[in-house]
């Protein structure tokens, strides 16, 4: 379980999370949307404890995620798939980060197995594509088995069967009775993999509610459009039109 | 295992599995033996008056700048690719993050240094003929261990800054043209000799034997083991000021 309270993170040039609380629970997949620049990594960030709050704090499994000694059996990230040593081959990638937590190594074959990257283990990351570092990064938040995963944009970059195949792995750990957080910036994606929703705009919560009553409530108009309706007035700039009307 | 030596397990693989490790480290080596094959060949010049220690560290001093490289990109690679954030979310605790890189760059550095100082002494020593030092003399002694303390903390000094600046190209930019070229250059003139010999790069000169104090040119206001206490300080106070960023700013 994931539980962020009143937390908020501003920046000299301006606010990029403010005062947001909620909370997300095990069994589900909770989908955390917004457009670009809502908040929505800075919000992961500040619940990995990588950047520090301005006010409010996040737990996870009720504890501040700084204070885990080996948090990888307990939460599981994807953050930028892009985060990754050009010479160093993938299964070293595994190896350093099992290494810091006492992972045994066995447990790195099982998830290059369990992210189709087996065959690619002994490639260096400069020579991966965007889809396989994604599966490398998933293979990584796999790595300690957590009960609580938090995935920044993991569909970025897949090709259509990575999609489906993230897209079920996600429900899969959710059924097993996990915590899975994912962003993305996609309503219709959201739309076939969460259960629940997180949806924020300019840092602020503007919708949490199950998927299903988000989508009765918007039956008449398309997905996209309910979410460019609900997030028009904090996005930061939209080709062709001005902003009109400023929520803060 | 403890949590320490779990995070400096990690540091080790993440150093040992990147290929420019083992490009630098083998540069350094094959440089420094190569250096000293060069430099032994002209012993009798007057600069090393027959010294052989003098004339090995002659040659080390120019390819510390290897090794510096080699401390300084090992911290810098985590801020430039981006791992960084993938390492403080498995260890969050940042002192123990800083303490575990720290630790295995100095511990990289030291192993590397000792036997390509030691095999660089003994090639100079083998073109020394008579004139060779004795290799159990005191002044022999301390002057290799001085020389691999001094290489190996320039190396801490140098990864910990990297931590302060966040970027390998920063801290090169910085640290070799004002420590390593002027330091070694412009501090012998008197202007500016009297704060320049104070410089990190130049603190280990005595023990190094690459001055003697109160030589008019190239002397120093200090020992041999003096001058390794400063850099011991200088490493310190570099140590506190990483530690202190790492804890304080964002990742």
């Amino acid at each position: 379980m994931i539980e962020v309270s009143n937390l908020s993170k501003r920046y000299r040039g301006g606010t990029a999370v403010d005062d947001l609380s909620f909370t997300v629970e095990p069994g589900r997949v909770t989908g955390f949307l917004g457009p670009n620049g809502a908040g929505k990594s800075t919000t992961i960030r500040l619940i990995l404890g990588l950047d520090r709050p301005t006010s409010g704090h996040a737990t996870v499994n009720g504890r501040p995620y700084a204070s885990l000694a080996r948090p990888l059996h307990e939460v599981g990230a994807l953050l930028e798939a892009g985060d990754l040593h050009p010479t160093r081959t993938a299964r070293e990638h595994l190896r350093w980060l099992a290494r810091s937590n006492g992972i045994g190594e066995r447990r790195i074959g099982e998830v290059l197995e369990e992210t189709g990257m087996a065959g690619a283990a002994g490639k260096r990351a400069k020579t991966f594509s965007l889809g396989m570092k994604q599966r490398l990064g998933v293979a990584a938040a796999l790595l300690g088995d957590p009960g609580v995963l938090i995935l920044d944009e993991p569909v970025n970059g897949l090709d259509p069967e990575g999609v489906v195949w993230i897209r079920n792995l996600m429900k899969r750990l959710a059924a097993e009775g996990r915590t899975v957080l994912v962003s993305s910036h996609l309503m219709a994606e959201m739309a076939l993999t969460a259960q629940h929703l997180v949806v924020i705009g300019r840092g602020r919560l503007l919708v949490d509610e199950p998927m299903e009553k988000f989508l009765a409530s918007h039956s008449g108009a398309s997905l996209e459009e309910a979410f460019m309706t609900l997030t028009s007035e904090s996005v930061d700039y939209r080709s062709g039109t001005s902003r009109t009307g400023n929520t803060r | 295992m403890s949590a320490l030596g779990q995070a400096a397990s990690a540091e080790w693989v993440k150093v040992r599995s990147v290929r420019s490790t083992a490009v630098t480290l083998t540069v350094f080596a094959v440089l420094s033996l190569g250096f000293a094959r060069l430099v032994g060949g002209s012993l009798e010049d007057s600069f090393y008056g027959g010294d052989t220690l003098s004339a090995t560290f002659m040659g080390l001093l120019i390819t510390q700048l290897i090794l510096v490289t080699f401390a300084v990109a090992s911290v810098g690679s985590e801020y430039s690719t981006g791992t960084i954030r993938a390492s403080l979310a498995a260890v969050p605790s940042r002192g123990r993050l800083f303490a575990a890189k720290m630790t295995v760059v100095g511990a990289a550095v030291a192993v590397t240094v000792l036997p390509v100082e030691l095999a660089a002494f003994a090639i100079v020593q083998g073109l020394a003929g008579d004139k060779a030092a004795g290799w159990t003399d005191w002044e022999t002694i301390e002057s290799l261990l001085g020389g691999w303390i001094s290489l190996t903390l320039m190396c801490v000094f140098a990864a910990a800054i990297t931590v302060l600046t966040r970027s390998t190209v920063w801290t090169l930019a910085i640290l070799l043209p004002i420590l390593f070229l002027s330091g070694q250059g412009l501090g012998n003139l008197d202007a500016i000799r009297p704060v320049i010999q104070y410089f990190p790069d130049q603190v280990g000169m005595v023990i190094m034997h690459m001055t003697i104090p109160g030589d008019p040119t190239f002397g120093r206001d200090y020992g041999a083991w003096t001058g390794i206490g400063i850099l011991v300080l200088w490493t310190a106070a570099a140590l506190g000021a990483g530690w202190l960023a790492m804890r304080r700013r964002d990742a």
